[in-house]
């Protein structure tokens, strides 16, 4: 449960006001300008517009404004330091002629040869795997010598190469169960497993932060879908009451079956499935149980074997285990662990097996490589120091930055942890001092968050070392731009003027942040000069404020709010 | 007095009283009021009557039945009565198959089980996989995040094909998934051909929108389809209305005749959503697809997407089209979103790719020749026929005699299975042939029975097509050969003569 200062949420929701505003705004007078678009030629001729309504409004009129803080180009492997492309934008980004059209998201800045060297604060590297590696590399290079690229074939007809046999061993083994399928994607392994498993006259019970794939296979499968609290093991037991009891919709049918799905590490917010509660309800009610370990396998736990390990669950308790080798593995492809049979069921009917392309070999051997280094089974002991170095690393960070007064989410021992920003404008703000900083942070705003709950979200990996987590720059872009304090912090924040200047701060940061006055350049608006902060008369609303937190629950990520469209997650770095 | 005598006259006297009363009622002054003209008589009477009525009833409480939930007890016995049915159905022994495992590179020869095969299997149409280009090592390092690389990578697929732009996915599967539901919503109109591959039939599914299914690949039915779609619906004109079609169907070979579907797009007012995953790469005087191919210009289509673990011998998808489209999909389409990008060494492997299909335009007649080459020296082949085009590099072939009723065809299958039992094949790695009573089934036994023998004895890698349980396409199974421009002469030749032999022995008619 997240707790939001009720001032703060007045004025994101103002900010938000107040953009589509202006959005609506250009909208009108770049209809009246620009009829001879393309797009606008077609709808004359009787084609609908490709984009209805407001489907991409918010794209157009506000991430377009902002969008050099999202989708940032980088030049080198997502090791603990990074290249980040700098960017410009030539014509200001603003002009009204420009906002009609709608300009190519990635080329709207010419692309320039100059980097910055940034701290990456973003990247899934949890062990370290995506640089190079002294063990890994060799051997996925002899690999592509021998298997190329691709294999042009799918796992059953003939792309299945004695190297993915060789990783699905490798991976059961990991994870701790009799069988594993690889797939060459993550996000194609959620969505295609799914609708094997489960079809019309089935319950998917899944945690209202799951991630997007698990809501597109559960909604590609046809069973019903219903949504439990986040992480909270009483609301799904109750949910799970319920619905036994209440058979299938209409017909009261009894299910045919439940599935419970969950994540290992949620990404969004750094938490810990709490597996163990959770698993005991399933067996309790007889559902299965599916977790998500993308973040968590190979991060977390004594050997890096995933939450499992981590709280000492049985593996043999959850039905389903999937997984993806895009984080800590430093690779690609996803996999999905369970039963002889289950592999042998799902290796004759699932569509990611049959009809996709089989993972490409050279990333097969990176996964096994670093399997065996995290093993111990290079005849080195760099597995288990990679595994102590990230605890050691998130933990001294969170600590770091709870120190700091900053509102972070997570639990400790969680690589991910997200920084509360709050307000709309603070994001954009936020990114760009970041990377003034040589700080290659992610931020993470509306679709991808609830509307109120824009965040900054850090990863921590092993390749950090302790020099490069000594950061007190974030601790100055927090107090210039009085970004997320703690509840507890907030007591005893010692700016002298918050209150109403607070308020007059968060405008003209919104106005500079997405440049609503065309006046200034994008980056010069957040520079320190452009940074006093007028400050209104003080009213007596501190304590008024402090006394009236509301406590806003997310709302349900479930299948209905992702029809809306635009779901933004930030393309870091 | 007696009690006889005194109801009656107790009755009419109050019958009289009444009477009385209701005469006093009309004679009070309002109510022999005249309004108009017209004397209202008692009418105001016995309507505040009938108010008083309809007040009092209104007044009341509705009937509800009393509600009685569940009690915790109830509830508690029926979680533990209910049994859910298990997990996965009983595996069978057809679930239990072992798919070939390669020892090297998917080339167009490679080695399975220690013997040097023909490989028929991998789409790697133009040969390029192990090209020199393709490996070249800078930038290996599979990582995730968007790199420089893959702006690269999207500039140069869209200058190759001529459109403003492009977008990169990490999985060809999930291209088509995820552009379809960031176009597509709830109430628009998709006509679609019935052939289509899995990725589509998700895509469509997930997109929520009125999918209207046409004959596979056969113009006059999308017309008849379009014209019915656009008649029926009185809404149609507003809203977004689009054709789904393949370049070259996965599931069948057959090539999609874009000039008269741009000539139906525009008539009906349809826009048309291209997968060009068999066809980039391959069609068209120097490999630009099916557009080029049919001499349409490239921006008739509004959106095509490719796989690159095809003729690019790579991994990945892409996207490419308007800026307009290509944007949208950069924030709303969620498996770009949500995943990981594609690893560096992949996107610049398609790039390496694309630049030695634009120096080696040798390499796509090398394909049609030996497409052709294929095509026709199987077309005198017993009991299967051709169902692919003759241009067409994937070589599909089918069951001859389906005859259309599943029943009819049931007895043919039985019969040949009967027969190929009794040849005197080595058929240790085959259970026998069993008819069990499913068309598809036998189908595929039988199909694959073939492909294990061209294997087995002829050192031919060929593939029968595989059906997943949740994909809806109904077009007859086959056997599914990947021509590659890679492959020689003698090669070629070795399939047609295994394959017909094989044939020929299975299918003595």
């Amino acid at each position: 449960m997240i707790t939001i200062p009720y001032l703060t949420a007045l004025t994101t929701y103002f900010s938000y006001v107040l953009l589509f505003v202006f959005g609506q705004l250009r909208d009108f007078s770049s209809n009246l300008i620009d009829w001879w678009k393309p797009s606008n030629v077609q709808v004359r001729q009787g084609y609908a517009p490709i984009c209805l309504g407001l489907e991409d409004f918010y794209i157009r009129r506000i991430f377009l404004r902002v969008q050099d803080c999202f989708q940032q180009p980088i030049s080198s492997p997502p090791d603990a330091w990074i290249d980040v492309v700098e960017r410009v934008s030539n014509d200001n980004n603003k002009t009204l002629k420009t906002l009609g059209s709608v300009p190519s998201f990635i080329y709207f800045g010419r692309r320039t040869t100059k980097v910055s060297r940034c701290l990456n604060l973003g990247s899934y590297n949890y062990l370290g795997f995506a640089a190079a590696d002294e063990y890994c590399t060799p051997r996925v290079i002899q690999s592509l010598k021998k298997y190329f690229a691709g294999t042009c074939s799918t796992r059953v007809e003939g792309g299945t190469t004695a190297l993915h046999s060789e990783l699905e061993e490798a991976v059961a083994n990991f994870v701790g169960k009799p069988a594993a399928l690889v797939t060459g994607m993550g996000y194609v392994t959620n969505s295609a497993i799914l609708p094997v498993l489960i079809g019309k006259g089935g319950l998917i019970v899944s945690d209202s932060l799951n991630h997007n794939s698990i809501v597109n296979g559960a909604r590609g499968s046809g069973a019903t879908i219903r949504v439990f609290q986040h992480n909270t093991p009483s609301h799904l037991e109750k949910v799970l009451r319920e619905h036994i009891a209440g058979g299938q919709p209409r017909t009261h049918k009894p299910w045919k079956k439940i599935i419970v799905v969950v994540e290992g590490i949620y990404s969004m917010e750094g938490e810990f499935c709490k597996l163990p509660e959770i698993v005991s309800i399933c067996k309790k009610y007889k559902a299965y149980a599916y977790m998500d370990e993308a973040h968590s396998i190979g991060a977390v736990g004594k050997t890096g074997r995933g939450v499992c390990e981590l709280l000492g669950v049985d593996t043999a308790d959850v039905d389903i285990m999937m997984g993806t080798f895009s984080k800590s593995f430093g690779s690609c492809g996803g996999y999905v662990a369970g039963s002889k049979e289950l592999i042998q069921y799902l290796k004759y009917s699932c569509p990611a097996h049959l009809y996709a392309t089989s993972l490409s070999p050279p990333a097969a051997q990176q996964i096994i490589s670093s399997i065996k280094v995290i093993l111990g089974e290079d005849g080195s002991s760099r597995g288990a120091q990679k595994l102590a170095q990230i605890r050691e690393n998130s933990n001294y960070f969170r600590s770091e930055l709870q120190k700091m007064g900053f509102e972070v989410l997570g639990d400790n021992d969680s690589p991910v942890m997200s920084l509360m920003v709050y307000n709309v404008a603070k994001l954009p703000a936020f990114s760009r001092e970041c990377l003034k900083r040589h700080l290659a942070v992610v931020t993470v705003g509306f679709p991808g968050t609830p509307l109120l709950l824009g965040r900054a979200r850090i990863c921590i990996s092993a390749a950090h070392t302790r020099e490069d987590l000594n950061i007190d720059s974030l601790s100055s872009i927090a107090t210039k731009h009085r970004l997320f304090l703690s509840s507890a912090s907030a007591l005893r924040w010692h700016n002298p003027s918050p209150s109403s200047a607070f308020c007059w701060h968060d405008l003209k940061l919104l106005s500079k942040s997405f440049s609503l006055v065309p006046t200034s350049h994008v980056l010069a608006c957040s520079s320190p000069s452009n940074q006093q902060v007028i400050g209104l008369p003080r009213l007596k609303i501190n304590r008024v404020r402090l006394a009236l937190k509301v406590k806003l629950r997310y709302k349900p990520r479930d299948s209905s709010c992702f029809s809306f469209g635009f779901l933004m997650k930030t393309y870091i770095l | 007095m007696d009690l006889a005598n005194y109801v009656p006259s107790a009755f009419t006297s109050l019958l009289k009283n009444a009477t009385e009363l209701i005469t006093f009622a009309y004679d009070v002054p309002f109510a022999r009021a005249v309004v108009f003209g017209v004397h209202i008589g008692g009418h105001l009477f016995v309507e505040g009557l009938l108010l008083v009525v309809i007040i009092f009833l209104l007044s009341q409480k509705s009937y509800k039945p009393p509600k009685r939930p569940l009690t915790k007890k109830e509830i508690d016995e029926l979680c533990d009565e209910w049994v859910p049915e298990s997990l996965i159905p009983p595996v069978t022994e057809e679930m239990k198959r072992e798919v070939p495992v390669l020892l090297s590179a998917a080339g167009p020869h490679t080695i399975i089980n220690g013997k040097k095969v023909v490989n028929f299997a991998s789409a790697n149409y133009l040969g390029l996989m192990g090209h020199e280009k393709l490996l070249q090592l800078h930038n290996l390092l599979p990582l995730s995040f968007h790199v420089d690389v893959h702006l690269d990578c999207e500039t140069r697929i869209a200058e190759f094909l001529g459109t403003p732009d492009s977008i990169l996915y990490s999985y060809g599967l999930s291209t088509m998934f995820s552009a379809i539901p960031a176009f597509c919503k709830k109430g628009d109109i998709i006509v679609v051909d019935e052939g289509v591959h899995w990725g589509i039939q998700n895509g469509l599914y997930l997109s929520r929108s009125t999918i209207v299914y046409f004959k596979h690949n056969d113009m006059q039915s999308l017309r008849s389809t379009l014209e019915k779609v656009t008649q029926d619906n009185k809404r149609a004109k507003k809203l977004r209305r689009y054709i789904v079609v393949e370049a070259v169907y996965q599931n069948s070979g057959q090539i999609a005749p874009l000039d008269e579907i741009i000539q139906l797009k525009e008539k009906y007012k349809f826009r048309v959503l291209l997968d060009e995953s068999n066809s980039f790469g391959v069609l068209g005087k120097s490999g630009r697809g099916l557009t080029e191919h049919f001499h349409v210009p490239v921006d008739k289509i509004d959106i095509i997407t490719a796989s690159m673990g095809h003729a690019l011998a790579s991994e990945g998808g892409f996207c490419t089209g308007s800026h307009r489209v290509v944007d949208h999909q950069r924030l709303s389409s969620s498996g770009y979103v949500f995943s990981a990008s594609l690893p560096p060494y992949l996107a610049s492997a398609a790039i390496a790719a694309i630049d030695v299909i634009e120096e080696n335009p040798q390499l796509i007649t090398m394909l049609r020749d030996n497409s052709k080459i294929l095509s026709t020296g199987l077309l005198g082949i017993q009991g299967l026929e051709l169902a692919s085009d003759i241009m067409s590099p994937l070589v599909f072939l089918r069951l001859k005699k389906s005859t259309g009723s599943l029943k009819s065809d049931l007895q043919l299958l039985e019969d040949l299975a009967d027969r190929g039992k009794c040849q005197t094949f080595d058929l240790k790695v085959l259970p026998a042939v069993c008819i069990v009573g499913l068309y598809g089934t036998t189908h595929k036994r039988f199909l694959k029975m073939m492909q294990l023998q061209v294997l087995k004895e002829h050192s031919v890698f060929v593939t029968t097509s595989k059906r997943s349980i949740v994909d809806k396409c109904n077009l007859p199974v086959g056997i599914r050969i990947y021509v590659s421009a890679a492959h020689t002469e003698s090669d070629l030749q070795k399939a047609c003569e295994s394959l017909k032999t094989v044939a020929a022995s299975l299918f003595t008619d």
